[in-house]
């Protein structure tokens, strides 16, 4: 009997595309509640994985159930328990806001008079009612995604996939969409995003795993990722150019449980960073500028591929 | 209107009802009739313009070339014409030649927008909508335009005093098919393309010559015998010449058989192409 909170699970679950091999039999699985991450850089697989979830890509290889049924034979009745947010706007821009929720609900064969009350509240949940009557076209990046996500939400899905929802917002707009989906979590709606910002995956995931290179690096919350791969501390220490390469070859003998030596800057991880900044000193270095922080998951993304999200 | 008395997300950790999964996934007609509204709501933005083209075209047709050429035609004699005016000859021509154009119109830029510049077939595939459902929404839309479009040409017609018989009734659905046959096939090919410019390629070499030589304008026996072949095997040939033999009321029971029975092969061949190449672009 197939546990009813484990909402998706897969088992090496693979994706080719010619002889390129875009997922490399991951291992997954969804609880039913909780906010589930791929956090890895562009071309890690991460949308692919997505695609095979929303059941418009047939997977290549391994396991893959969704709310305990098959993808491939049963997508349209899987379907109209998902909600959507693919990475790229699929509005339809000549329609209006309302428009664009009504079509779309009776692609799930709801009623008008149903859609219409969803919309209502769906437009007010992500603060567009006041441009509910206006033209998609003009509406900003962050309206557009904010009403992708209200038409995500006119089924009422189970499970709400979100393909890198904030990828090209601006700042000020990714904060109203992860304020907007962080509601939705509180209110216990299970959630599986890709991203490849680590502070979008730490602010919303209660779960994730790392994805390089179509497998899967490493699994947990962002606490025990954390705790796991890096140390509590990092001192990031920067040269003069000149002396860049000099001083990491000094600091080679300092006390520090890992090092790394990036372009602009040499990572120290530590338990205790100002104690090593003293230490750093005592080997007669003298930095630049130096900064004492809490580790993040782009450490634990530098200490398992050893390349940076941005870089790749 | 109070404020919402269920929070966005709290209705949505439930799910979807069961009555509301089960009413998600219906039968063929069902789901194809969803995705034809998608359509029908962004027609309601453009039909005023389609409609004005829809009545200016055949007027503007029947009255340079069906009066204003036909006068002179008129003059040497229409024995090659079946003895009837050149109006009475070019007209239903005309009707086949209109279904074509407007299944040409519907089934290029609409498909590539929807598949590479809008992605609204993406966000649709994203539902329990199925690739082939899409498909046949936009069929079931073209049909419609179809309709519309040889229903005025045929009053049209009528008002010019281009009509024989009162067979010509049974000459719409014949041009609406003729449509079909081109409507079909082009959607399967434009949902495979990445980009517009064979569309351009295929007005250009291919409507446009079918419009001129499948016996629109002129009795297609006025060809070197060696090219009409070519002519029998395109659709517009078929439709222009059903629906001549129908508006002229001189339509045989077996060869309009023929002719339909042509149409229909060549239209259900485009449905099974399609509903492969929709799956297979949308299905990556």
């Amino acid at each position: 009997m197939p546990d009813p909170e484990i909402l998706i699970k897969a088992r090496g679950l693979t994706k080719r595309f010619g002889d390129f091999t875009a997922v490399d039999g991951i291992d997954f699985e969804l609880r039913r509640g909780e906010a589930f991450g791929f956090l890895g850089p562009n071309g890690a697989g991460k949308s692919s994985t997505m695609c095979m979830i929303g059941c418009v890509s047939p997977p290549s290889g391994g396991e893959l159930t969704i709310l305990g049924l098959d993808p491939v034979k049963d997508g349209p009745a899987i379907r109209a328990r998902l909600g959507v947010v693919p990475q790229e706007d699929t509005l339809d821009v000549e329609l209006t806001v309302r428009e664009n929720l009504l079509i779309y609900g009776r692609y799930f064969g709801l009623p008008r008079s149903v859609i219409e009350e969803r919309a209502a509240r769906l437009l007010d949940f992500v603060q567009l009612t006041e441009r509910a009557g206006d033209q998609v076209e003009p509406l900003s990046g962050g309206m557009k995604r904010r009403l992708t996500i209200a038409r995500s939400l006119i089924n009422e899905p189970e499970v709400l996939l979100l393909d890198e929802p904030t990828t090209g917002l601006d700042p000020q707009a990714r904060h109203v969409v992860w304020d907007r989906l962080y509601r939705l979590k509180q209110q216990g709606v299970t959630l599986i995003l890709t991203t490849h910002y680590m502070d979008e995956a730490e602010q919303l995931c209660d779960r994730l795993v790392v994805m390089d290179g179509g497998k899967i690096a490493a699994e947990g919350s962002p606490r025990q990722l954390i705790e796991t791969y890096s140390t509590p501390e990092v001192l990031e220490l920067r040269f003069h150019i000149s002396d860049h390469d000099q001083a990491a070859e000094k600091l080679a003998d300092a006390p520090a449980e890992r090092m790394e030596v990036l372009a602009d800057r040499i990572l120290l991880y530590v338990a205790d960073g100002d104690a090593s900044l003293a230490a750093v000193r005592g080997l007669g270095l003298e930095p630049l500028t130096s900064l004492v922080r809490r580790s993040t998951l782009e450490d634990v993304f530098l200490r398992l591929t050893g390349r940076r999200l941005e870089d790749v | 209107m109070t404020a919402p008395a269920v929070p966005a997300g709290q209705a949505a950790r439930r799910g979807p009802s069961p009555r509301e999964v089960a009413l998600a996934v219906g039968g063929r007609w069902e789901m194809a009739v969803r995705a034809f509204l998608f359509w029908l709501v962004n027609y309601r933005r453009t039909w005023r313009g389609t409609i004005y083209s829809s009545l200016l075209n055949p007027v503007l047709y029947l009255g340079a070339m069906g009066l204003g050429l036909g006068t002179l035609v008129d003059k040497h004699g229409n024995a090659s014409l079946g003895g009837v005016s050149y109006i009475a000859f070019l007209a239903p021509g005309l009707l086949a030649a209109t279904g074509m154009q407007t299944a040409m119109g519907e089934s290029t830029y609409p498909v590539m927008a929807s598949v590479k510049w809008l992605k609204t077939y993406q966000a649709a595939a994203a539902t329990p909508l199925r690739p082939s459902d899409l498909f046949h929404g936009h069929v079931l839309f073209t049909t419609m335009r179809l309709a519309m479009n040889s229903a005025i040409f045929v009053v049209i017609m009528a008002a010019f005093g281009a009509v024989e018989s009162p067979l010509v009734v049974a000459a719409l659905p014949v041009a609406m098919l003729t449509g079909l046959a081109f409507a079909t096939p082009i959607d399967a090919f434009a949902v495979t393309r990445e980009k517009d410019q064979g569309f351009a390629m295929l007005f250009r070499f291919g409507m446009i010559p079918l419009f001129l030589f499948s016996g629109t304008f002129f009795p297609i026996t006025q060809l070197p015998a060696w090219i009409r072949p070519v002519a029998y095997i395109t659709p517009l040939w078929h439709g222009v010449a059903l629906c001549r033999a129908l508006s002229l009321g001189t339509a045989g029971l077996w060869a309009s058989l023929g002719h339909v029975a042509y149409l229909v092969a060549i239209t259900a061949l485009g449905l099974v192409a399609g509903a492969r190449t929709y799956r297979r672009r949308l299905y990556v």
